[in-house]
């Protein structure tokens, strides 16, 4: 990690009168500092970023061709399909980024759960991220609606009648949602505009967030912090190739899905254009929102002066929210699941229940479903409220290794619970 | 290594736990037909295409508009730019305005959409019962099952159980979903006469119209296919290159 020194002198020259080469390699060059042993769940957060860049270019290329408005939405989107050059592939892109966006952002953020990585010092930057998933899903809803399918069309009608929960406010604020008395072309138009402009904000974040990382450097798997610069490796070379062989296997997997199997992940009932006279038999939302729909309808009964919706609305909200407080409700001072033995399990029994209640959510409210989907609830939330908290006190931890580079180094990987350490390629 | 495939694996595992829960399907199992387009190296076959196009415009044609598909798409089928001037010819659409300002009608040109059988929503659901024949140019990607569900439609009309009462103006079919569908049984054999010689049997014809369908609702798959394997394939050897370049820098570890 020596002093950024160009040699060439066109760079010399921009370099002295704007120092933003030394600017990026302090940010992803020779000069950030990274653990040595960070492993592949930490290729996450590039292929995040690198799936943000992809949605935003092809969907200003879309955006190019596309026609807001409720007589011409699904004609035009049909017209990219068929007439316009590639224009199939710019949407199936944008349509299955959009999928690929939210499948490597939660494993990211699973990640972040497993290994502590919100812990102290690094809770404003887990604070970001979460802000970051709220806007993802604001951005993923809006565009849902655009290309005016059916289930764009109810699901708009579904997510936006839900406000109307809210007691007095809650008319008003959905007819200034809409626009107008329904969902219509007011709608569509806001929604668009704003389909646009939420991306940009997610950008505007996403430089908070990997500012905010800067300031402490990643975690890493063992979740203890450095203890000199032997512990550190520079982000380029180690990381630059280790997070491009990733994204050659996300970008592998990606042309899969897009070039044989485009529609798999999406409803057929979005190719018949909206019609407000036909409701369709099961309105379901796209897949990374089944969860939360699930938590949503689970709820069944009045509680006091509450209404059951008004109940579901708040849980499907809290749902998102209580990860921002996930900081304070895990008091626990070991970081990594490899030295909490039952957090680790804790952990793996919540993911098991996310699955659970997607897989509820993808089917209709009514038993056994409903039942399976209340218990997910429960469970869901319990997770965080209350076997958190008491792990924190509870937990037997297990000694945590003196140093990062300790295990590494040695190739004993003792310390460690998962695979040995003899090759370095392979442990990273 | 070990590590490197459950970080992968997990994706996958999304995917498919994903998929099986949205696929849950409904009513009679279709049966699953071995179409030319189906798989990653799948394309349409010119005769059944021209045959669906056949029963399309001397059957289906009287009802149900194609308004995605234009005459030249037409091109996609094998047929000659002459061939298709001839069969838009064939139609009679609304031009104009003229000098005038008067419309006027003209025969169809290549660029023509096919023409609907009704002028809107309402003259259709009048001529038929108050049911809207939909328009077929999306119906294989608008439904579960695709071309199978089309096929096992067009050949699933049947008795009705004893204890079922068919009402006026509908029909029993094994494979709608309800099993009472407005469309009475379209296909009857020898409906159309193949050029090709073709026994015009009633699968033969609903295959044939699900397989022009299934174009029509996706005319550049083809060449979305064609283009996924030479791309899939790039990115396993340039990925293989990186694993390699990966492994060799790390070697270098201080």
């Amino acid at each position: 990690m020596s002093e950024f020194k160009p040699t060439n002198p066109v760079i010399r020259w921009i370099e002295h009168r704007l120092p933003i080469f030394s600017f990026l390699d302090h940010a992803v060059g020779s000069e950030y500092p990274t653990p040595r042993n960070l492993n592949y769940w930490w290729n996450y957060g590039s292929l995040a970023g690198i799936a943000l860049m992809i949605l935003i270019i092809t969907g200003i290329m879309l955006a190019m061709q596309y026609t807001p408005h409720q007589d011409f939405a699904f004609d035009s989107v049909e017209r990219i399909m068929r007439d316009v050059n590639y224009g199939w592939l710019l949407r199936y892109v944008h349509m299955n980024g959009g999928s690929f966006f939210f499948i490597v952002v939660y494993i990211h953020i699973l990640r972040g759960l497993y290994y502590g990585s919100y812990k102290e010092p690094r809770e404003l930057l887990w604070i970001i991220g979460v802000t970051l998933l709220l806007l993802m899903m604001a951005a993923a809803f809006l565009g849902y609606v655009l290309p005016w399918g059916q289930l764009s069309y109810w699901a708009a009608k579904v997510i936006t009648n839900m406000f109307t929960a809210f007691p007095i406010v809650g008319e008003p604020i959905v007819t200034w949602l809409w626009g107008g008395y329904t969902v219509g072309n007011p709608t569509l138009n806001r929604f668009f505009a704003l389909h646009y402009l939420i991306p940009f904000v997610i950008v505007g974040v996403v430089m908070l967030h990997i500012w905010a990382l800067h300031r402490f450097g990643s975690s890493n798997p063992v979740g203890i912090d450095a203890n000199g610069p032997q512990d550190k490796i520079p982000f380029h070379p180690y990381y630059t190739i280790k997070d491009l062989f990733g994204l050659g296997v996300f970008l592998t997997l990606f042309a899969a899905l897009v070039f044989f199997a485009p529609n798999m992940l999406g409803e057929t009932i979005n190719y018949v254009e909206a019609n407000p006279l036909v409701t369709p038999a099961h309105i379901v939302p796209e897949w990374y929102f089944l969860p939360f729909y699930a938590i949503l309808r689970s709820v069944t009964f009045d509680l006091w002066f509450l209404s059951a919706k008004l109940i579901g609305v708040v849980l499907m909200f809290g749902s998102t929210m209580i990860l921002f407080l996930v900081p304070w409700l895990d008091r626990s001072p070991v970081r990594s699941a490899r030295f909490r033995p039952w957090y680790k399990w804790f952990f793996w029994i919540w993911v098991f229940d996310c699955a659970v209640l997607t897989w509820v959510g993808a089917n209709p409210p009514e038993p056994p479903y409903l039942y399976i989907g209340q218990v997910g609830t429960v469970w869901y939330f319990s997770h965080f409220l209350v076997i958190l908290p008491l792990l924190s006190i509870f937990e037997p931890t297990k000694p945590l290794p003196s140093s990062i580079g300790e295990p590494v180094l040695k190739g004993g990987g003792a310390a460690t619970a998962t695979g040995a350490a003899s090759k370095p390629m392979e442990k990273a | 290594m070990k590590r490197l495939i459950i970080a992968a694996a997990a994706a996958a595992v999304l995917f498919g736990l994903q998929a099986g829960a949205v696929l849950a399907a409904e009513g009679k199992a279709l049966p699953e037909r071995d179409w030319s387009f189906s798989g990653i190296f799948g394309s349409f076959d010119r005769g059944a295409m021209q045959r669906g196009l056949q029963v399309y415009r001397e059957v289906c044609s009287g009802c149900h508009s194609l308004r995605l598909i234009a005459f030249r798409n037409f091109a996609a089928l094998g047929y000659s730019e002459d061939e298709i001037k001839a069969l838009a010819a064939e139609y009679t659409v609304e031009g104009g305005p003229d000098q005038e300002g008067e419309m006027f009608e003209r025969p169809g040109l290549p660029a023509d959409r096919v023409p609907s059988p009704f002028p809107n929503a309402k003259a259709a659901a009048a001529a038929n019962n108050g049911a809207v024949p939909p328009d077929l140019s999306l119906m294989i990607k608008a439904r579960d099952g695709g071309a199978d569900y089309l096929h096992a439609l067009l050949t699933g009309y049947a008795e009705p159980p004893d204890d079922l009462e068919v009402l006026e103006g509908q029909n029993y079919n094994l494979y709608f979903p309800g099993n009472m569908i407005a469309m009475a049984e379209p296909l009857f054999e020898d409906a159309v006469e193949y050029g090709d010689g073709t026994a015009a049997t009633v699968e033969q014809m609903a295959s044939d119209v699900a397989h022009f369908l299934a174009w029509a609702a996706e005319p550049a798959m083809e060449e979305r296919k064609r283009m996924g394997i030479k791309v899939v394939l790039f990115l396993l050897v340039f990925t293989a290159v990186l694993f390699a370049v990966k492994r060799k820098v790390w070697a270098n570890l201080p």
